[in-house]
């Protein structure tokens, strides 16, 4: 049982880095928003079976938060904004996909190769939970920096929390309160980026956050 | 003696292939018709082409030379003897030693630069476009198989599809490498085999071709050795993909005849399943620009790679 | 015995390059040159083949006294240095069985004949070498009296420029090579090699000169980025010379990092198992990326013999990581892949520049551009070079893909390595591997297509003839090599054993007794590979599929105009080319690595201007490295020149200044 439950749990987390590269190499905008809430139904069904192997109930609740509020309400709540604002619909990379994926492909080796030797004592799951953790996480921010569209942005953003999830529950504690803080704090999150992206809209037409830079100040 | 019946079986398997690959694309192409609620034809109709296209004539252009007339029968004898390598209904045969899956990525590569060349040869623009489409497919396609067989390879200690179909029959357990390097392989495969999204099997629209541009000169006995080619190529993808990732039934050399028959069985049943997912996902999915075909070999590419590096984290077997 | 044999060949040589001086002019001297080279190198390859195949660690040195006096010149023949002088020798007489054809239309023999020989003695003789002395001197006079064939057709646009660059590099290759063997021989000044390999080196010095070994073979061998004179000086040369630069001279570079590195150098670190592999893999694309654009036919195989040596340097490197973990097995493994490559590529690259040489003959194009069809005019040539295309290609059942294949299964056993960098890097050569071979086969399809396939594309392709008979009987005999050591390659790697027993005391199992002709590097469960039960099977099930199809199919062919959609062109100008051939890869890859820019101009609509297509590429190494470097120089230079015009006073100042730094320096350091 606990061989086949350990494969089970690698095999989640394994899915999720393997979603968070499928994140990168979307180049439309709808698309983005369907592969997020994959992103989001793998990381609950890996905390529920985080929840079910270490028979810790207060997990099933973070794995309902995240269901529900990742999986649906943001992506429908993100797609709608997207056709009342009728934002276009290719995302345009800062770099090529391919060495966007590329560059990910190095993070991950990275990440693995910081953390197998920091957590070697602890256990196997935790070990490969936090290797796998990282990588979501880093994948998440190179997503942030690749990308100009704003939306691909807040997904980038919200992919990294799905990562710090992930991390906080291979590590057999995380207080409930915390996590409902934390899931409090990304619906806030959404709605100050939708604010932000409704002003950007009505500001500039486009959502091309690079247009931004021409208004700061102290520039030559 | 034993010997002798090994090389029996071994020729048998040279024969089934042979004879089940057209039988296999006429099932897709029915499966692909079905599901356009087509009434499509039917299943054997690619014996029929083959046959018919035997007893045609060879149209030859002027400009035509020696290698466009032998490469189709070099382009088929690499790819069935590919073909036969790979274990179907039966592992570790006594030839099935001659060649890894390395040796055997090699001999379609030696296949296709025949055929990149054969479409150069007559000096027309269709076949350049072609030669030159399906180089590029490769350069990237050849890698991420290679990187989807370093991930089996590592895993089971050997580069022999025999030794890797056994090893897989053992308790393997899940695995993300495994699941990575399965997706990887059917997007190799997809893209080697000229099917939606990279390239279109049915179209003669000549811009988006890749493989039909390259054997449009082609007529006659040559034509259809080219197409007994092409199909057995789809038969050793689907028994590379049956043999590492669905290893169950197949027999180990010298388990007799039952064994043999059960693997065979088990073998339709495999090659039946894998076509029918393959018609399905062709049915559902639109063709995508050559130039989007990099991102999604990048992507095999990166999958391979990915496979491999995480198989160092998952706990040791 | 055999050193003196070998010797007695070199001394020959060197007398034939000198007589040939007054006598180049002569109607016979170029086939009594070539007849003679071809002689005494086959001597010397025989001499070589039986040192190497009776094996053995014993060693017979000779000391002659010429050289420095107190040192004299030591020469000493093991079986390394007999595997190279195999391929120095097996190069040279098929290169000098080409010459005799070739060397018919020189038209300057005065500036080849008497370079040619000593080119081949000088190979030997960095071979044999046995001090630091000696290998360097023997060093220099070879790229010197390559630089001198290089130079031979000196009024050809470019090739003056091609030997201003390489003598540059081959001096800091030398420079390079001078301050490595300074250190080696440390202050003691012990310079003969057995010295050396008795010294303890620390890890500082060790790195240093590994560094430096790395820049002065590399340079000579062609790594990225020291790579930049290769493609401009070899293709430069008349072409059995440039088959000689890149079959051979640069494989007496990997001999020159060899004998430093694995022999001389002591035990070396695990991070040069990082750092050797990875200039092997960028060198590997890199080089493949570059012939790819490439539409100079003899510069495009130059650049793939930056390509092959990156795959052979991708060997040594894994070589050096296992031997730095105690894994002399896996260590044995990787070093007879290299040395295996050195083999293989020597052949195949000999025969595709005698191919190039007999195009350039018959129709005087190097440009593919204009060639095209030659398939029906030069039938023998397009054979032989399609040969040779599929070997490089690493394409079964040739050779090629042998050496390939043994590079891939010594990195498969990369796991077993403790430094996770190393788990982790290796994986991803192997990828880079990969890639170049595929791209290989990208551009030797676009290379043999264009060339020898479709439709002639100028007059001068049009009226082409077949080249002569020595050309033609060299290229064969190393197509029928290529096809033997792909079939046979268990007999290849047997012979290799002693080499890597010596070097790594450990060998690849011995493949003879291996029923069916079969090869194993580590263990049958894991991987074997059968060259000639391939070939066999493929040879049978074409003429089955022969036989079947002449039984029963129709046997009619009718010749007609190409169908070609409907829409069969008049011109063959508006075949594929090769820029057209290469251009989705160069979207591809291109982009990134050269920068390529696509600028496209169409005249507006009811203009009937032809629209035009520029590419733009930068050479990232040449604009980042060389161009500051020789933009540095020349401001220097400037400002020197003002040095040029001074008063006697403000001369006498810098000499005064001069003596007083000098004599501070020499208080300080007391």
């Amino acid at each position: 049982m606990d061989r086949l439950a350990l494969d089970v749990a690698h095999l989640f987390a394994g899915g999720l880095v393997l979603v968070s590269f499928m994140l990168l190499y979307q180049d439309r905008i709808f698309g983005l928003l369907n592969i997020f809430a994959l992103h989001a139904l793998v990381v609950s069904v890996s905390v529920a079976w985080q929840a079910y192997i270490q028979q810790a109930p207060h997990l099933y609740i973070t794995a309902t938060i995240a269901l529900v509020v990742k999986a649906f309400v943001i992506p429908v709540a993100l797609h709608r904004i997207i056709v009342r604002l009728g934002i276009h619909r290719e995302i345009d990379p800062v770099v090529g996909i391919g060495q966007t994926m590329l560059a990910g492909i190095g993070l991950v080796a990275l990440s693995i190769m910081v953390m197998l030797p920091i957590a070697a004592e602890a256990g196997t799951l935790v070990r490969e939970d936090l290797a796998f953790a990282l990588s979501v996480v880093l994948l998440g921010l190179l997503m942030m920096i690749s990308r100009h569209n704003a939306v691909s942005q807040v997904i980038g953003f919200m992919s990294i929390e799905n990562g710090l999830i992930l991390a906080a529950t291979g590590a057999k504690g995380m207080p409930l309160v915390v996590e409902i803080s934390v899931a409090f704090s990304i619906l806030v999150a959404l709605i100050v980026i939708g604010v932000f992206l409704f002003r950007i809209r009505e500001r500039f037409d486009t959502v091309d956050v690079s247009t931004l830079d021409q208004y700061r100040g102290g520039r030559p | 003696m034993a010997i002798v019946l090994d090389a029996v079986v071994q020729l048998g398997q040279l024969l089934v292939v042979l004879l089940l690959a057209p039988l296999l694309t006429g099932y897709v192409r029915m499966v692909k018709a079905r599901l356009l609620r087509r009434q499509g034809p039917p299943l054997v109709q690619p014996y029929r082409d083959l046959l018919r296209l035997l007893r045609k004539e060879v149209v030859l252009a002027h400009s035509a030379s020696w290698l466009f007339r032998v490469a189709p029968y070099l382009i088929f004898a690499t790819t069935w003897v590919a073909a036969a390598l790979v274990p179907t209904f039966a592992a570790g045969l006594v030839f099935s030693y001659a060649a890894d899956m390395i040796a055997i990525v090699a001999l379609l590569g030696s296949a296709r630069f025949m055929l990149a060349l054969a479409g150069l040869d007559v000096g027309t623009s269709f076949g350049g476009i072609g030669s030159s489409r399906e180089m590029m497919i490769a350069s990237l396609a050849e890698p991420a198989m290679l990187m989807v067989v370093f991930t089996l390879s590592l895993l089971a200690g050997s580069t022999q599809l025999s030794s890797i179909a056994v090893f897989m029959q053992g308790p393997v357990g899940l695995r993300v490498s495994l699941a990575l390097a399965l997706v990887g392989l059917v997007m190799v495969a997809i893209a080697e085999n000229a099917r939606i999204p990279i390239d279109n099997p049915a179209t003669h629209l000549e811009l988006t071709m890749v493989h039909e541009a390259m054997i449009l000169e082609y007529s006659g006995r040559h034509l259809a050795l080219i197409e007994a080619a092409s199909y057995l190529k789809l038969l050793l993808y689907l028994s590379v993909i049956a043999c590492v990732f669905v290893p169950w039934g197949i027999a180990v050399s010298g388990q007799g005849f039952a064994a043999y028959l059960i693997g065979l069985t088990l073998y339709l049943v495999k090659l039946s399943g894998g076509g029918l997912l393959l018609a399905v996902f062709e049915t559902a999915i639109a063709k995508m620009r050559v130039f989007r075909v990099p991102d999604f070999l990048g992507a095999a590419l990166m999958l391979g790679l990915l496979a491999t590096l995480l198989l160092f984290v998952s706990r040791v077997a | 015995m055999a050193l003196e044999v070998l010797l007695w060949c070199v001394a020959v040589l060197l007398g034939t390059g000198v007589a040939a001086v007054p006598a180049a002019t002569h109607r016979l001297a170029t086939s009594l040159v070539y007849g003679l080279a071809i002689g005494v190198s086959a001597i010397a390859l025989a001499t070589a083949g039986v040192v190497l195949l009776a094996g053995g660690p014993v060693a017979s040195t000779l000391k002659l006294p010429i050289g420095l006096p107190w040192l004299g010149a030591h020469f000493r023949i093991d079986t390394l240095a007999a595997f190279f002088l195999v391929v120095v020798n097996l190069g040279s007489v098929t290169a000098s069985l080409f010459g005799l054809g070739y060397g018919r239309h020189e038209e300057t023999p005065a500036r080849v004949l008497p370079f040619y020989p000593a080119f081949l003695a000088a190979m030997n003789l960095v071979v044999l070498a046995d001090d630091a002395f000696t290998f360097l001197f023997t060093w220099e006079l070879m790229s010197l009296s390559s630089w001198a064939l290089v130079m031979a057709q000196h009024r050809r646009p470019g090739n003056a420029e091609a030997g201003y660059i390489y003598l540059l590099m081959a001096s800091l290759g030398t420079l390079a090579l001078l301050f490595a063997f300074g250190l080696l021989a440390g202050a003691s000044g012990g310079y003969a090699f057995d010295a050396i390999r008795a010294t303890a080196f620390s890890g500082h010095v060790s790195a240093i000169v590994l560094a430096l070994a790395l820049i002065g073979a590399g340079s000579k061998a062609g790594l990225v980025p020291l790579h930049v004179w290769l493609p401009l000086a070899h293709p430069a040369a008349p072409s059995h010379v440039s088959a000689l630069m890149s079959g051979v001279m640069t494989k007496v570079a990997v001999y020159g990092f060899v004998r430093i590195v694995f022999d001389l150098l002591g035990p070396p670190s695990w991070w040069w198992g990082a750092l050797v592999p990875l200039l092997g893999g960028v060198t590997a694309v890199m080089g493949v990326l570059y012939a790819l654009m490439q539409h100079d036919l003899k510069r495009l195989l130059a650049y793939h013999t930056v390509e092959n040596i990156g795959i052979i340097f991708i060997g040594l490197g894994l070589a050096l990581a296992f031997e730095a973990n105690q894994m002399p097995a896996a260590a044995a493994l990787a070093l007879t892949a290299a040395l295996f490559h050195v083999f293989n590529h020597s052949v195949f690259k000999s025969l595709l520049f005698f191919g190039a040489g007999a195009v350039l003959t018959a129709t005087g194009e190097r440009d593919m551009e204009r060639l095209g069809g030659l398939i029906h005019r030069m039938p023998l040539t397009a054979f032989v070079f399609l040969v040779g295309s599929a070997a490089i290609s690493a394409l079964p059942p040739f050779n090629g893909f042998v050496s390939e294949w043994l590079t891939f299964q010594a990195i498969l056993l990369s796991p077993a390595l403790p430094q996770w960098s190393l788990k982790f890097l290796v994986p991803a050569i192997g990828a880079l591997l990969a890639l170049s071979a595929a791209l290989a086969a990208a551009c030797f399809v676009k290379a043999f297509g264009v060339t020898f396939l479709g439709r002639p594309r100028t007059p001068a392709a049009q009226e082409a003839k077949e080249t002569d008979r020595w050309s033609l009987a060299a290229m064969f005999v190393l197509a029928a090599l290529c096809l033997l050591a792909g079939i046979l390659p268990g007999h290849f790697i047997d012979a290799l054993a002693p080499v890597a027993q010596a070097l790594t005391g450990e060998n690849v199992p011995r493949q003879e007794q291996l029923s069916w002709l079969m090869i194993v590097p580590i263990a049958e469960s894991r991987s074997s590979y059968n060259g000639l039960l391939l070939f066999a099977f493929i040879a049978l099930a074409a003429w089955s599929a022969t036989g079947v199809i002449h039984r029963w199919a129709s046997a009619a062919t009718r010749r007609s105009p190409p169908w070609d959609c409907g829409y069969p062109d008049a011109s063959p100008l508006t075949q594929y080319t090769a820029g057209s051939f290469t251009q989705p890869i160069r979207r591809v890859f291109g982009s990134v690595v050269f920068r390529a820019r696509e600028e496209l101009r169409m005249p507006p609509p009811g203009d009937t201007q032809a629209a035009t297509l520029r590419v733009r590429m930068r050479d990232l190494p040449w604009d980042v490295l060389y161009a500051p470097i020789a933009g540095l120089v020349g401001f220097a230079a400037d400002q020197l020149n003002k040095v040029q015009s001074l008063t006697v006073r403000a001369y006498l100042t810098l000499v005064f200044g001069a003596l007083v730094i000098l004599l501070m320096v020499l208080g300080i350091w007391q």
